[in-house]
């Protein structure tokens, strides 16, 4: 019976992972066009869940989570356009600072827009319940989650690997000087990784509040989880952060079966030692910009 | 590039010591200026969301004062901060009492927050109403001479839905599982939890302390379910009992929720169809009576929403404090203290008056249990709950529900 538990906090990481690796993958994406560690990728994910909870009051559940990323990724290119595009190129310091900034600036606009007390805001009650698969007991509207991160996955993969379009934002990951030679303008193809990562925070945002407490710190209560996975899975690469996501889910899930003082400790423990051992991250390429 | 940074800072640098030294001579006059009180609540954090509301309860009363002619014929001006945690608060404490020059200071909702500046209180011999924490402890071993206390403690809280849940036949023999939060606020609730099962024959099967900085449930939850209770009993603070309440619904759990401690923000902010069960609270703002319709409607033209449970004892708080010093004509905490060791009676926008108890300074009053509405008979996002009937009964002595002082012996050193 123990390993029946057991197995089913394993699991439960599992799902929970996919949630991590909504977030997680924008931020290791537009870390790889850009060369910026977004830090205000968490005022994304909270502007997506304030627009969502916002959007279900007028048009209903299932239109407001499809509204607000595509409205969040719009945002994300004018970020784009305006802001981070200045700091390619300059001392990843900089783009820490403005990216900082913003999500305190992002915060505090929600204060005032929305308020300060959180938004309630509920699920529609047909998607409420559990769902009994043998032992194992999910979360339905948890199982819903998991097969949106797996489609929107799949399809991020697919767009980057199979596509004219992934192909010119892969060559110039790599080699951008010789993209340019090839006559080949990146900035639109940069403009629009970075609003397709905005809008998979936003995503996450919209998905996850129907079920934690959407408050003006949401951001950066998720950006500190983002950004371990991140590092974890190794800054730029995507099965990394999609290996470390799940992780993350799992070791979590274990730590509070057998440990529960623990749990919040465990992802941090996990994050120190896989940089203790391999400081690049389990599947990272070695980074020369920043050795 | 580097040199002009440098450069910049050393700029930056100058400018703030000249603004600093320009800056003293108003604080060293600032005696005759206004009075000032230091007013800190978290206003982030996993209790910022109730702060939030502390600040404009706070700053409603000290518009009401100042239009009514102030104190001591001074107009009164609240410096009021996010606190943040137990160590800022209590150095924001000190700063406000020995750079700003407060009088007095009130507020806070951690415990462990209004623990360190308790310490401040003491140590600066200034009056401390802590407004929202509601740990045992610090009315008991941690009690000090400057400190009074004006939410319902631990304990209170616990009788208040420990009746309610009696009456429903909902205690004796059944199996409990307390999720609490893990500070000294949580540890106390659970403490007093216990004392509560143990009186009354209800068997704790199983309690999980949580990190006030969880948002994800799921694996607590599963915990639950595998020790199969008859009752979930949630021991939690400020945005735990939000994502806890909400993702219960999610799963749809069969064991009825009940809770030892819920502010009325938590619940507005689940929102209708994810609360059930019984719950408790000091006041909410349907209360039928005249002082408590008055504020509600200041309160709501002013801000545009109800006010919450937070917003109602800060208000109170700020009042009462001026009340005994225009009343003793002195800001002195000597004399006030003496003042409100008398016992003297106040209106608290309740059914019956309260009054501070002179051996651990906790204002005695009543609370209720409270269940929630069906979403069809709201009125409105905020008419979300059923008051019961105050505890203790009318006719009952308001003490009968607090710690006696064997249970929570406090001594105050002169």
């Amino acid at each position: 019976m123990q390993l029946v538990f057991l197995m089913e906090q394993v699991v439960n990481g599992l799902v929970l992972g996919g949630y991590y690796l909504l977030i997680a993958l924008g931020l290791s994406l537009i870390f790889s066009v850009g060369g910026v560690v977004n830090l205000a990728h968490g005022a994304f994910y909270a502007i997506g869940a304030y627009l969502a909870v916002t959007l279900t009051n007028m048009t209903g559940f299932l239109p407001a989570v499809v509204i607000s990323p595509f409205a969040v990724a719009a945002l994300g290119l004018l970020f784009e356009r305006f802001l981070l595009r200045r700091f390619y190129s300059a001392d990843p310091i900089l783009g820490l600072l403005l990216t900082f900034g913003l999500a305190m600036l992002v915060e505090q606009a929600i204060r005032m827009i929305w308020g300060s007390p959180p938004l309630s805001s509920v699920m529609p009650s047909e998607l409420k319940g559990a769902v009994i698969v043998g032992d194992f007991l999910f979360s339905r509207y948890r199982l819903i989650l998991l097969a949106v991160v797996a489609a929107v996955l799949v399809g991020v993969w697919l767009l980057l690997h199979k596509t004219p379009f992934g192909r010119v934002v892969r060559a110039g990951i790599q080699r951008p000087d010789m993209v340019a030679v090839l006559g080949i303008k990146l900035q639109p193809y940069m403009a629009t990784v970075i609003a397709l990562g905005v809008g998979m925070a936003a995503l996450a945002g919209a998905l996850f509040a129907p079920i934690t407490v959407v408050h003006p710190a949401m951001g950066s209560e998720i950006i500190i989880v983002a950004f371990v996975v991140v590092v974890i899975g190794g800054l730029g690469s995507f099965w990394g952060v999609v290996l470390a996501a799940l992780l993350v889910g799992v070791v979590r899930g274990m730590t509070i079966h057998f440990m529960p003082a623990a749990g919040e400790a465990s992802i941090y423990v996990l994050m120190f030692l896989v940089l203790l051992l391999r400081p690049r991250g389990l599947l990272g390429e070695r980074m020369e910009r920043f050795e | 590039m580097t040199q002009t940074t440098r450069r910049n800072v050393l700029k930056g640098g100058v400018a703030l010591t000249g603004a600093l030294t320009i800056g003293m001579p108003s604080i060293l006059r600032a005696q005759t200026g206004p009075l000032k009180i230091g007013h800190l609540t978290p206003l982030t954090g996993f209790l910022g969301a109730i702060g939030g509301y502390a600040q404009l309860g706070a700053k409603l009363a000290a518009e009401e004062i100042n239009a009514s002619g102030g104190v001591l014929g001074r107009q009164i001006e609240l410096i009021s901060e996010d606190s943040v945690n137990p160590a800022i608060a209590s150095n924001k404490a000190q700063r406000m009492v020995e750079q700003d020059g407060v009088v007095a200071l009130l507020g806070e909702i951690n415990s462990a927050s209004a623990l360190t500046i308790m310490q401040v209180a003491e140590r600066n011999k200034k009056v401390f109403f802590s407004t929202g924490a509601r740990s045992d402890a610090l009315r008991g071993k941690n009690c000090n001479k400057y400190s009074f206390h004006s939410d319902i403690p631990n304990t209170v809280m616990v009788n208040a839905v420990g009746t309610a849940l009696m009456q429903q036949n909902m205690v004796k023999g059944k199996k409990f599982f307390t999720l609490t939060a893990d500070y000294i606020f949580g540890h106390d609730l659970l403490k007093a939890a216990k004392a509560f099962f143990a009186r009354t024959g209800g068997n704790l099967i199983g309690d999980e302390l949580i990190a006030t900085d969880v948002t994800d449930f799921s694996p607590y939850l599963l915990k639950v379910r595998q020790a199969q209770p008859d009752v979930v009993c949630c021991n939690l603070a400020g945005n735990q009992v939000t994502n806890l309440v909400k993702q219960y619904a999610e799963f749809g759990f069969k064991y009825p929720l009940v809770g030892f401690n819920l502010n009325t923000g938590d619940a507005w902010a689940a929102g209708a169809g994810n609360l059930t069960g019984t719950w408790p609270t000091p006041w909410y703002h349907t209360l039928d009576n005249p002082a408590s319709k008055k504020f509600v409607e200041a309160f709501i033209k002013k801000n545009g929403k109800p006010p919450e449970n937070h917003a109602w004892i800060d208000y109170i708080s700020l009042k009462i404090m001026a009340q005994a010093m225009n009343d003793t004509k002195s800001t002195d905490s000597a004399k006030l203290i003496e003042h409100f060791e008398k016992q003297s009676e106040f209106d608290l926008m309740k059914g019956r008056k309260g009054y501070f108890r002179k051996w651990d300074h906790q204002l005695v009053q009543e609370a209720y249990p409270f269940t929630v509405k069906a979403k069809s008979e709201m009125k409105d996002q905020w008419d979300m709950l059923v008051l019961g009937p105050s505890v203790p009964p009318a006719g009952e002595p308001l003490e009968t529900i607090y710690p006696t002082q064997e249970q929570n012996p406090c001594s105050m050193p002169a």
